[in-house]
């Protein structure tokens, strides 16, 4: 996808006026928050596997190079091909060339957010091979030439009767006056035709929610099904995952799907947990003649170590944004990068450089919701507030807001200037302001009294008043 | 007001915070009366400004390390300090010892500090072990969750506590109490579009609610409550839950002339 961050703010302010949007995004809270509390009130021991888990991928991650070694020998022995990807561009290369070697024009996908961040779908069309997105949120998002704006819901963004809208422009081929009111119905029509298109794909690609490092095992969980055929139906498939997907064993893989499947979407457990270890073998009834993994690096390992790295332990459930009232508001095109919402607001500096997207660990009221259910334990506001300091190191925040700033900090650190500075301001807005007790527009106060009243101050400050009685 | 025998009195140092200090010195007095009616000896610092909270959010490590160091120094010498807001209590105690972990000198001095350092209504009740206040309030309060306050700080059930000894108080909760109101500090400046959507699903929380009072423990989420309530025109105040449990509700809410 095109990222759009450095146009947040316009971003955020057409979302705040898309009409659809703001219906769609009433949705999350019901759909996500609600049912996450109620599963995790459900099991008291919630907390101590979230402990677990996050010790799980510390654990990992500080051998990392060991269990990506370990993963590679292991899945190899299966009779997979395990590629090295440093960068997005070498991930879309090596995929191109598989899909060469096996004579590919279609191509079926699974949800994958790591095939979203190296812009695989755009890539492979340009390159004469169509990539056909099977999840029915990204199927949707496809036929409208949108990114996802979540990353386990990608078409949270829109509304029934926007799905219906789009089915009728593209199902042509399907009876005009057919009844599309139920979302079963919807559901129906996906499923029929994506059906021909499963069977013909040359190569089905999918992401992994874990790679096993004991036993070369790739991991996806799905609630439809369609990661299931997309890689046992074709003749290829390709898993596209990013380093820190790796984990040491089963057992650990068991944990992690326990919090995740509760923090994503309340559910217990999803619907399907698939684990695929090589090609098929001789006397297996199904599977790929060949199987690939595709391990991409794309600025990660430069977190390993730096104030990033427990961002690392993501487990991409998708809570973060679905508690956060930032992401309740403009939801997650507006971000303009294909992760959204905190965690995104963590990445996508470290994937797409500060530069570019600077403003999303601004946009922030660091409420802490985020972290306080992060299966994870990532301290999101704190790795939010470090990528504030490294665009604060290097000047790149707007010169108002650091003067403004700086003048403040040098009063703030000399306490009778400060008193006396106060004393005159504050002396001169509780008088004008006595009155009505309130402002409704003072000058360089815009940004405040543009969508609220400004309270006044008394006309002296609290430690002038104890000075007074002391004396 | 507690039942322990008086040993010696904790004294206390009051951080009023910089918005009280500017905007609403009733914060601080009231603050005050909760602390001495609790057997505290309560003193102010003249040489306080602010924790440095603006600096620390906006990435400004310096100058956020320079201000805690100024309020290092005006408060180490008191048993405990406290803060009638659980936000910069929380900048004090939960991020002051990381600020400034790279400097021995000041790092251990940041720990002390930090140790005994407190939001003022769970000082109240979970330090000092108030369990009722004399005051009285003749209405009905919906109580929001400041962030900090509940997340780093873990304040919820204390100042409800509290409120239910106020005679004449009833405690309407408002729908999500514990999501944000959209202030954030410079956040509200910086995204005053985003700021404004969020504290406007807040005020239809807190309207819904049927409270004729909504009560926080930070000023400046109040503030922005308040001035939305204000803008939108709904008869709701807005005061500190300080203001109610001293009883000092004389004084105009919040945006309100006398």
């Amino acid at each position: 996808m095109r990222i759009t961050a450095p146009a947040f703010k316009e971003n955020a302010q057409n979302a705040l006026t898309d009409l659809h949007l703001q219906r769609a995004l009433e949705h999350v809270e019901a759909g996500f928050i609600h049912k996450r509390a109620k599963v995790v009130a459900a099991l008291p021991e919630f907390d101590a596997l979230r402990d677990a888990a996050r010790d799980i991928k510390n654990h990992t991650l500080e051998h990392l190079d060991l269990y990506l070694e370990a993963y590679e020998k292991a899945a190899t022995k299966a009779g997979g091909q395990v590629h090295w990807a440093e960068t997005g561009g070498d991930a879309r290369a090596i995929i191109l060339d598989i899909c060469r070697k096996a004579g590919a024009k279609t191509i079926t996908k699974g949800k994958s957010m790591v095939s979203e961040e190296i812009n695989i779908n755009d890539f492979l069309a340009e390159n004469g091979i169509e990539p056909v997105e099977t999840d029915l949120g990204e199927y949707i998002i496809q036929l409208r030439g949108e990114p996802p704006s979540h990353i386990i819901a990608p078409a949270v963004h829109l509304t029934k009767d926007q799905v219906e809208a789009d089915f009728r422009r593209v199902h042509t081929h399907l009876d005009a006056a057919r009844d599309l009111s139920e979302s079963t119905s919807l559901l129906a029509e996906a499923r029929g035709v994506l059906r021909d298109k499963f069977l013909a794909a040359d190569v089905g690609m999918t992401g992994a929610n874990f790679l096993v490092a004991e036993t070369g095992t790739s991991v996806i969980v799905t609630n439809e099904g369609n990661g299931d055929l997309t890689q046992v139906l074709p003749r290829v498939h390709i898993v596209i995952a990013s380093i820190e997907k790796v984990v040491p064993t089963l057992e650990d893989v068991s944990t992690l799907l326990r919090v995740l499947a509760r923090s994503a979407t309340g559910q217990d457990m999803t619907v399907y947990n698939t684990f695929s270890t090589g090609p098929r073998r001789p006397g297996d009834p199904d599977g790929p003649e060949e199987y690939h993994v595709v391990i991409l690096d794309n600025g990660r390992t430069a977190m390993l170590g730096n104030e990033f790295h427990d961002m690392l332990r993501c487990i991409r459930c998708g809570a973060c944004m679905n508690h956060c009232p930032v992401y309740h508001a403009i939801g997650g095109h507006a971000y303009g990068t294909p992760y959204v919402g905190p965690m995104g607001a963590v990445l996508a500096p470290a994937l797409f450089g500060l530069d570019e997207a600077a403003n999303l660990p601004n946009a922030s009221t660091f409420c802490g919701r985020c972290e306080s259910v992060c299966p994870m334990r990532i301290p999101l506001p704190k790795l939010l507030r470090h990528w504030r300091e490294k665009e604060f190191e290097r000047g790149l925040a707007p010169a108002t807001q650091r003067w403004g700033l700086g003048v403040w900090a040098y009063f703030a650190q000399h306490p009778r200037l400060y008193r006396l500075s106060t004393r005159l301001a504050i002396g001169a807005l509780g008088w004008l302001g006595k009155k009505k007790g309130r402002f409704r527009a003072l000058p360089l106060a815009g940004g405040w009294t543009r969508h609220r009243d400004l309270p006044a101050p008394s006309s002296r400050t609290f430690i002038d008043q104890i000075r007074d009685r002391e004396q | 007001m507690t039942d322990k025998p008086s040993q010696k009195a904790p004294h206390v140092g009051l951080f009023a915070t910089c918005l009280v200090d500017l905007f609403r010195p009733g914060v601080g007095f009231a603050a005050i009366k909760l602390l001495e009616d609790a057997g505290c000896t309560v003193s102010v610092p003249q040489s306080q400004t602010c924790c440095g909270q603006p600096a620390y959010n906006s990435g400004d490590r310096r100058d956020a390390a320079a201000i805690a160091k100024t309020v290092i120094a005006a408060f180490e010498a008191y048993d405990f300090v406290v803060v009638p807001s659980g936000s910069c209590g929380g900048t004090i105690k939960k991020h002051y010892p990381g600020l400034l972990g790279d400097d021995r000198e000041w790092g251990a001095r940041a720990e002390a500090l930090s140790a005994k350092t407190h939001e003022l209504i769970s000082f109240l009740t979970d330090i000092l072990g108030v369990a009722a206040v004399s005051a009285r309030f003749d209405g009905s309060v919906t109580y929001h969750d400041s962030c900090s306050g509940l997340r780093e700080m873990g304040i919820e059930a204390q100042p409800r506590a509290l409120l239910e000894t106020v005679d004449g108080l009833t405690i309407r909760e408002m729908a999500d109490a514990d999501v944000c109101c959209g202030f954030g500090g410079t956040f509200c400046v910086k995204y005053p579009e985003l700021s404004n959507a969020i504290v406007e699903k807040k005020t239809e929380a807190i309207a819904a609610s049927g409270a004729d009072t909504v009560l926080a423990g930070d000023l400046g989420c109040l503030m922005n409550m308040a001035g939305k309530l204000q803008r939108q025109g709904r008869p709701i105040k807005a005061r500190h839950v300080a203001e109610v449990l001293a009883g000092m509700t004389d004084m105009p809410a919040i945006g309100e002339s006398e």
